[in-house]
């Protein structure tokens, strides 16, 4: 506890104690009526003379309306209409709410950086063969490190030597540990379980993968979410509305009946219930805890608003390459009507040109066959068709279908959904590649998740061609899926969908950010995978998965939903109750007492119902 | 040019939404966002007027809430 929050808390410990003595003795004895004022005025003063003292103070700047005001309205009518006990209480339990709130408030600032405590806050560096522990912003690239068992790895790197675990369990929200060896790159944040790691920092501190983190969710705080704003909005007018009511109840009915002490009480009643409080602090809160409860699982938000969204997402569309299948491109079957030897020298040639994964793939796999190494002039490379380079004044190729058409040479079509590269050159088809790209263990049960959860359409876009798109396709049960895209008619096909969605309903598109940065921040949610290595996916999505498991996605998706309950439970709630307590004040059913009971009560139900965002 | 402060004691969530509403109406300020639960302030505006504002603005958040303490970081 703070040292205000101390102060405050003796005070009130002091004001209940004065309050139940003049309870007591103004009951038992028979005392004069000045006698009980001072009595009951001492603890009132105690427990809210800085209530009085802001509201003081507020109106000598022009702010009324204001709640310090208010409450001050309020208690100081009961004392005019002789309410005396029922004054003290309202400021005393008043009192308490805002303790208990600044208390909730500081609790869950607390549990979520404490969620975040990823920071290493020391490095072991190798200098002149010592080693010297300083703060890991001091640490340049290429210097070494050394990590031992049970300290966070300070910076992102290379191991250089030494084999251990790590728990990436704060980064990833995995809990399984992973083997890491010689050559294998780390980032920061890990605990090293077991072994010494001698590690060379390829990164500075303030572009390491912890501080990117950290950066992404401090200002995740900022981005307010559309029901908060709402709420802000809401509240302007929510209490001069009922301060308002509350005059025009004094007013009224006195003019009638002439009764102002019996109106008055009633009128005060809704003053105490006059602040919006409650709203105002849960929405954000439970956003907040949303947010935190999400980093934990190694699921980046960049902001409410983000996961306000998500909780309406209608539809979710996956690129393929990397997201549902591994992105790890193996040769799996090789058919030659020609020379091998050819073949797999020119599949070489050529493949080397391309940065394509599964040209990549050929490119590996021939060159470890190919004995000699032709040199082919004019190599040029169409994007979604293949290369194309001449070799002693003939054309040679080697791609996709597609390119087979362009140079008109008919074969018999291989139905699969795997990837196939056929090689050739004009007088016709050497051989071709089979090349597999697995699907993801999780990608089905992400699939099966999502519809669990109410997604109602699932879409697959991809660069591959339609048999193998739709084959993966019917694996995975998706409702749809479009094949043979162009990098940018993939946002072609998103906007279609995006038209096509219905109004407020959200379409979220999945992918790996390595070349669909554009499509990501083209949807209504544009979520990057397994993106902690690549700065313009980070850049373009709103939500940042730390590892390339789809499953994330249901995870963050029925994260949101919950969040999303919760806020509406507290709006529905807190404003049901200060409605009901109107209308009971109104009709001189429910009293102070009551009243103060039911709006600290409302506050507190709704900030610790908030708070179970947190504990998703 | 973004600038960010640290929101000392900031403790009344209303008052934190009223800070930025009152802020925001300042000349020269492009963007402000006060976050009550991250007790920051992300305060954009004209560079020349930077002194002025940053005065304007603490006087606002003083005004409001008495006990909040801004500090530049």
């Amino acid at each position: 506890m703070k040292r205000k929050q101390k102060k405050l808390l003796i005070r009130i410990g002091i004001s209940a104690a004065l309050f139940i003595a003049a309870v007591i003795i103004s009951e038992t004895l028979d005392v004069k009526i000045w006698l009980s004022l001072a009595m009951f005025f001492l603890p009132y003063f105690i427990s809210g003379y800085d209530v009085i003292l802001s509201a003081l103070r507020n109106i000598v700047r022009g702010q009324i309306f204001d709640e310090n005001f208010l409450m001050c309205i309020a208690t100081v009518g009961a004392f005019a209409i002789g309410e005396y006990p029922e004054a003290v209480f309202v400021m005393l339990f008043y009192q308490i709410g805002e303790l208990f709130q600044s208390i909730a408030v500081g609790k869950s600032r607390r549990s979520i950086s404490a969620l975040m405590d990823i920071k290493p806050d020391q490095a072991r560096v190798l200098r002149n063969g010592q080693e010297i522990t300083v703060s890991p912003d001091e640490v340049g690239i290429g210097e070494a490190v050394i990590v031992r068992a049970g300290e966070k790895i300070p910076l992102d790197g290379t191991v250089i030597s030494g084999t251990s675990e790590l728990n990436c369990m704060a980064l990833t929200g995995e809990s399984a540990p992973k083997y890491i060896e010689k050559g294998m790159t780390v980032t920061g944040g890990c605990i090293n379980l077991s072994g010494i790691l001698k590690i060379e920092v390829s990164s500075k501190y303030e572009d390491s993968t912890v501080s990117r983190i950290l950066e992404l969710v401090e200002n995740a705080a900022s981005v307010k979410s559309k029901t908060d704003k709402l709420i802000t909005r809401f509240a302007r007018y929510y209490t001069p509305f009922v301060v308002i009511s509350a005059f025009l109840l004094v007013l009224i009915p006195t003019l009638i009946t002439g009764d102002f002490a019996d109106w008055l009480g009633r009128a005060l009643v809704f003053l105490v219930i006059s602040c919006p409080c409650a709203l105002v602090i849960s929405v954000p809160l439970s956003y907040f805890g949303g947010i935190g409860a999400a980093s934990k699982k190694g699921i980046l938000v960049k902001g409410a608003l983000y996961l306000e969204a998500l909780a309406e997402a209608e539809t979710v569309v996956f690129d393929k390459t990397g997201t549902l299948t591994k992105g790890v491109f193996e040769v799996s079957e090789v058919k030659c009507f020609d020379n091998e030897e050819k073949l797999f020298a020119v599949a070489a040639a050529l493949e080397a040109n391309s940065n394509h994964p599964v040209a990549k793939a050929v490119y590996e796999y021939s060159s470890s066959k190919a004995c000699v190494n032709p040199k082919l002039s004019e190599i040029t490379e169409n994007a979604g068709y293949g290369v194309v380079g001449l070799l002693e004044g003939k054309k040679y190729f080697a791609g996709n279908i597609r390119l087979l058409n362009e140079f008109k040479i008919k074969t018999e079509e291989i139905k699969s959904d795997l990837a196939v590269v056929y090689v050739g050159s004009e007088d016709g088809l050497i051989g071709y590649f089979v090349v597999k790209d697995e699907l993801k263990d999780s990608s089905r049960e992400a699939i099966k998740a999502l519809k669990s959860l109410g997604i109602s359409q699932t879409v697959m876009l991809s660069g591959d061609r339609e048999e193998c798109v739709s084959e993966i396709a019917k694996k995975l049960s998706l409702d749809k899926a479009v094949g043979e895209l162009m990098p940018d008619s993939k946002i072609a096909e998103l906007e279609k969908i995006i038209c096509g969605a219905r109004k407020g309903k959200k379409v979220v598109y999945v992918g790996d950010g390595i070349n669909d940065a554009p499509v990501i921040s083209r949807a209504d949610v544009g979520i990057s995978m397994g993106a902690l290595g690549s700065d313009a996916a980070i850049e373009a999505a709103d939500v940042v998965l730390m590892d390339d498991n789809p499953q994330k996605v249901a995870e963050a998706i029925g994260l949101a939903k919950k969040t999303k309950r919760i806020v509406i439970e507290n709006i529905v709630f807190a404003l049901g109750v200060k409605l009901a307590f109107m209308v009971l004040g109104a009709m001189n059913i429910a009293g102070l007492w009551l009243a103060v009971f039911a709006d600290v009560g409302v506050s507190v139900i709704a900030i610790l119902n908030a708070m179970r965002t947190l504990k998703q | 040019m973004k600038y960010v402060f640290r929101m000392e004691d900031l403790e009344c969530a209303h008052c934190a939404a009223k800070m930025e509403r009152e802020i925001s109406k300042l000349d020269g300020v492009i963007s402000v966002n006060v976050s009550f639960l991250a007790q920051k302030m992300t305060l954009e505006c004209d560079e020349e007027n930077k002194p002025d504002i940053f005065s304007k603005a603490k006087a606002i958040c003083k005004r409001i809430e008495p006990d909040c303490v801004l500090v530049e970081r």
